[in-house]
């Protein structure tokens, strides 16, 4: 049964067919309703979708969960958030899905969030980074996989505080990532080393960066490192726009996510070497899980895995432990279940902390070089994100106790 | 000082790319009067088109300065025949049907250009690797000054000149500024108008290929880069003065600097800059710089709006038997029904409210979802702070979409035509950004959550009667306005200010009213939405909400009043059925729009009048 479950998956998957419902003859199958912005962030959600997709095969080929086959319904939300709750109530209401999972931009991440809250249903946010999701807006129906903008943040500050340094700059896509990125940095950053100041910053708008200008008004400050968050289209202006006036000389740059490889495989043969980076070093991670999973991933896929790959993949994971938990489809037992669910990803295990629904997923700080005309990382570590969180009570303080 | 010479040339070379894109936009405006929204999409056809040439020379020495620039000027081309086909298939068919309904038309082209690319060159960013001389830099006032930014300093005003030289010294030239001032005189004198107009299309469309195409060692070729360039262009246009050439080179100018020197002084300022410029600009001179006055358009078929008349008794049986089926809904339809069934009546209001202004007011505004997105904010800051219930929020919604209509409109109703447009968008930015930056009010672009109905309206049922009720009620409400006294003195005023003002009609009075009562109407719809949605973000005031709503009303048709109803359920069952069920929807879409626009170019309800008047005579 599972067989044939796995052939009609991988027959629809294969064609990219429209986003139907695909049933198994007999054995119902567990429906995951699954939200993303596909057509917004294509670069970003089809290596995530690619993920998923390989791990629900795994799963069913492997007999499934308490012996039905998963089955992911997906969606499309054109990047913004009413239609994102609308479809998250055609999933519960007229496909009739066990459960929600999703999600890229932050806002979306919390509107569906506060939906789940609402109709009191599992939602598993996948790659949203705002801290709100699990900290001043958290609720007890939402869980969020990514490492947050705190958690990253304080990944960089580890680094940062051993740098001689003292005067730095900030700059940040105008809108609440960038912000938190910068507050966090800010904050963290003082507390370890009162001796630094901020003595500049720059907010561009997403997406329409004034790069030149950006560059000269930092060089103005005449600082001894940078702070970075900006990230696509405008990264590479940036960066190219450093490179030829010379801001990244005799100057340390600390970059929020651009080792992952959708950030820095765009920016070629520029890629500058030395900045201090979280990301994803894909080729280098040879740990026997992320081993097994990079060569499932580009057997299938004929590609290589990208960050978005192991949320998606990683995503299933944390569902089908959960539901194998909570032996039911019973919300409240899942989200019990959730609490405290420790699961394997390619990165090593990692737990869904009971304490803010934050599972404690890490990524890699190392430093950005070139290798024959592409940008990698070197030097690397796996910081494990359990390490990078606040103390208990600042969460408890954070977070409504009330759910 | 040394800092300011260079912030002021990077702004130099940042204005040449911003004038090719903009001359282009003004050149195709002033001779075809088509508000191109496609303009964008044909900068980033032409940013993606020179990638591919350029990388395709690479072995043949694509790198040395001559060939990287003629693989540039190839893809300029290239676009601009892309653009010529676009005239000719599609909006040739359709510049008789009502002004702005080409916006449609160019709006499907949008989506259907933004579906190709993605299917064409694949979803990731593609970055054009430097080569060495672009990498050059030299030294200016002591620091380094990119060599390629000094290049590009010195393509504006070339660029300038030899479009000064094409408008003064040849025929072409001539007859496109003959066109921009009276085109019906030159059609009158023999001109061929077809070939002007895709002659037209194809140099605006190549000078946006250009300036898609010179960005491309600075930035890579990416998705987003058609809706990132649009507003800003716009901007620079009416800035400028529309159908300027010199205009828009002095706004680019204008603009660039302003951002150079606007991020030192003022960092998070960069998401209002260009508006707020804008908005002062366009109160201190209404026709933007270098604008004249538009000649008093001739209508253009010779023939003024068709007099509103009553309903027929078998559309007011039709409607009341929608209203009954909807109203019943609850005992037949499932939940996702009643949600979708909701959406659609908070749009028919929405759409209704601008109807109101478009229609019988002449007044074509490109940013009435401020008014809505006021609406749902003034439900959500009453939950957020004052905790108020349900009842009260919706009353706050109207309220606060009115203080600002009153505000707002005094300016706008003073100007006319796209001028009018171009106010409304620069304020609804103004709003947007402020919702989207003021993070202790509104909570950024995080939104407002838990903005929830009272326990009695939970249930779905209740909430539809309640929506039908309040946005129903209203839409019916705008309606009599329309057949009211008020609505035949309004559309007095748009056809003809001056007949209406010598009878002692006050025409901008009467606008303002009339801008009042649509942003009331859309706060109502605002308020509504909110509390089916649960919460309030930024995005319910951003451009491509207002875009929704002028979609619909002009799919709906202009001239009916039945139009914004038949409009709203249209578009948004087709968005929503799309969307839905087909992975390339935007496409898809867009093929629909541009299907629709063919098919009835008076909008749908519009079609359905002229064959049933046709049919039966119109009512008396």
């Amino acid at each position: 049964m599972a067989k044939t479950t796995r052939r009609l998956f991988l027959a629809a998957a294969g064609t990219l067919a429209a986003p139907g419902l695909i049933r198994a003859q007999g054995t119902q199958p567990i429906r995951i309703g699954e939200i993303n912005s596909y057509t917004t962030l294509p670069a970003f959600t089809i290596p995530y979708r690619n993920g998923w997709q390989l791990r629900v095969e795994q799963i069913n080929a492997a007999g499934g969960v308490l012996g039905r086959p998963l089955e992911v319904i997906w969606r499309d939300d054109a990047g913004r958030p009413q239609d994102a709750v609308r479809l998250a109530g055609e999933l519960l209401d007229a496909e009739r899905v066990d459960l929600l999972a999703g999600t890229f931009f932050s806002h979306i991440g919390l509107a569906v969030s506060d939906f789940a809250l609402q109709r009191r249903r599992l939602f598993v946010a996948a790659e949203p980074l705002t801290d709100a999701l699990v900290w001043e807006k958290g609720n007890r129906y939402t869980f969020r996989l990514r490492p947050s903008t705190y958690m990253q943040a304080a990944m960089l500050v580890e680094e940062a505080a051993k740098l001689p340094a003292r005067r730095w700059v900030t700059v940040a896509p105008n809108y609440e990532y960038g912000q938190s990125a910068v507050k966090w940095f800010k904050q963290l950053l003082s507390a370890r080393r009162p001796d630094v100041e901020f003595v500049a910053e720059q907010w561009p708008a997403l997406g329409r960066i004034d790069a030149g200008a950006t560059v000269t008004a930092l060089a103005q400050a005449r600082p001894d490192a940078i702070y970075n968050v900006t990230f696509g289209a405008d990264l590479t202006n940036f960066v190219r726009q450093g490179n030829t006036r010379g801001l990244f000389e005799r100057r340390t740059v600390v970059s929020l996510l651009t080792g992952e490889p959708e950030y820095l495989d765009p920016l070629g043969d520029e890629t500058p070497e030395g900045w201090i980076v979280t990301g994803y070093p894909w080729d280098q991670v040879n740990t026997p899980e992320h081993a097994a999973f990079r060569s499932a991933y580009q057997q299938r896929f004929n590609d290589y895995p990208r960050l978005g790959s192991v949320v998606g993949y990683d995503t299933i994971t944390a569902i089908a432990e959960a539901i194998k938990r909570a032996g039911s489809l019973d919300t409240e037992r899942l989200v019990e279940a959730m609490r405290g669910l420790p699961f394997q990803s390619p990165f090593g295990r990692c737990i869904f902390r009971a304490i803010d629904h934050q599972s404690t997923l890490g990524a890699f700080v190392g430093k950005t070089a070139l290798r024959g005309g592409r940008g990698t990382m070197v030097d690397w570590r796996y910081a494990d994100g359990a390490n990078y969180l606040p103390p208990d009570d600042e969460v408890r303080r954070m977070r409504p106790q009330t759910t | 000082m040394d800092f300011l010479l260079v912030q002021f040339l990077t702004g130099l070379a940042n204005a040449s790319a911003l004038f090719l894109i903009a001359s282009g936009l003004t050149v195709i405006f002033g001779v075809t009067r088509v508000v191109n929204f496609a303009h964008g999409s044909f900068y980033m056809l032409g940013a993606y088109l020179a990638w591919t040439i350029v990388r395709a020379l690479w072995e043949w020495g694509g790198r040395e300065p001559w060939l990287f620039v003629s693989g540039l000027l190839l893809a300029a081309l290239a676009v601009g025949a892309i653009g010529a086909l676009v005239e000719m298939i599609l909006l040739r068919r359709i510049y008789r049907a009502p002004e702005l309904f080409q916006l449609l038309a160019t709006f499907g082209v949008v989506l259907i250009v933004q579906d190709v690319t993605l299917a064409l060159w694949g979803p990731e960013d593609l970055p054009l690797p430097r080569p060495r001389w672009l990498r050059a830099f030299v030294e200016v006032a002591g620091e380094r000054f990119p060599l390629y930014d000094l290049i590009l300093i010195f393509v504006g005003p070339v660029v300038l000149g030899l479009l000064w030289l094409l408008f003064q010294r040849t025929r072409f030239g001539i007859l496109v500024r003959a066109a921009t001032q009276d085109r019906e005189m030159v059609a009158a004198l023999g001109v061929d108008q077809r070939a002007l107009f895709t002659g037209v299309f194809f140099l605006g469309s190549a000078l946006a290929g250009l300036g898609g195409a010179i960005v491309l060692p600075s930035q890579n070729a990416n998705l987003q880069m058609d809706l990132a360039i649009i507003a800003e262009a716009f901007v620079v246009v009416v800035v400028g003065g529309m159908g300027s050439v010199p205009g828009a080179f002095l706004a680019s100018l204008l603009i660039a600097e302003v951002q150079a020197f606007g991020i030192v002084l003022v960092p998070k300022a960069t998401l209002v800059l260009v508006f707020l410029v804008m908005a002062a600009v366009l109160m201190v001179r209404p026709y933007g710089l270098l604008g004249r006055p538009q000649a008093h358009a001739r209508a253009p078929t010779g023939s003024v709006a068709p007099v509103i008349r009553a309903a027929p008794g078998v559309l007011k049986i039709a409607g009341a038997i929608a209203l009954a089926l909807a109203a019943a809904a609850p005992l037949y339809a499932g939940p996702y029904a009643l949600t979708v069934l909701i959406e659609l009546v908070v749009f028919i209001l929405f759409a209704a409210s601008l109807h109101l202004l478009m229609g019988p007011g002449g007044v074509v505004s490109f940013g009435h979802a401020a008014y809505f997105g006021l609406g749902a904010y003034g439900a959500a800051l009453g939950v957020r702070f004052l905790a108020v219930p349900m009842e009260a929020g919706l009353v706050l919604a109207p309220l606060l979409a009115g203080l600002f209509g009153v505000v707002f409109g005094w300016f706008v109703v003073r100007l006319s035509g796209v001028y009018l447009a171009m106010l409304t968008l620069a304020f609804a930015q103004i709003v947007w950004a402020a919702a989207f930056q003021w993070v202790e009010l509104t909570g950024g672009d995080n939104g407002i959550l838990g903005v929830w109905p009272s326990p009695w309206a939970r249930d779905k049922a209740l909430f539809l009667w309640l929506a039908l009720v309040l946005c129903l009620g209203a839409t019916l409400l705008l309606r009599r306005a329309i057949y009211a006294p008020f609505g035949y003195a309004l559309r007095a005023a748009r056809d003809s200010e001056l007949r209406a003002e010598a009878i002692g009609l006050d025409a901008a009075r009467l606008r303002l009213v009339a801008f009042v009562l649509a942003a009331v109407a859309a706060g109502i719809a605002g308020g509504v939405y909110a509390y089916a949605k649960g919460s309030v973000f930024p995005t319910y005031i951003s451009i491509p909400k207002s875009v929704d709503a002028l979609l619909m009303v002009l799919l709906g048709g202009v001239q009916t009043v039945s139009g914004p109803i038949v409009g709203a359920v249209a578009f948004h069952g087709l968005f929503l059925t799309l969307l839905q069920w087909v992975e390339w929807w935007r496409a898809a879409l867009g093929l629909a729009i541009v299907a629709l626009v063919l098919a009835f170019p008076e909008g749908i309800a519009g079609f359905v009048q002229r064959r049933w008047e046709a049919r039966f005579g119109a009512a008396s």
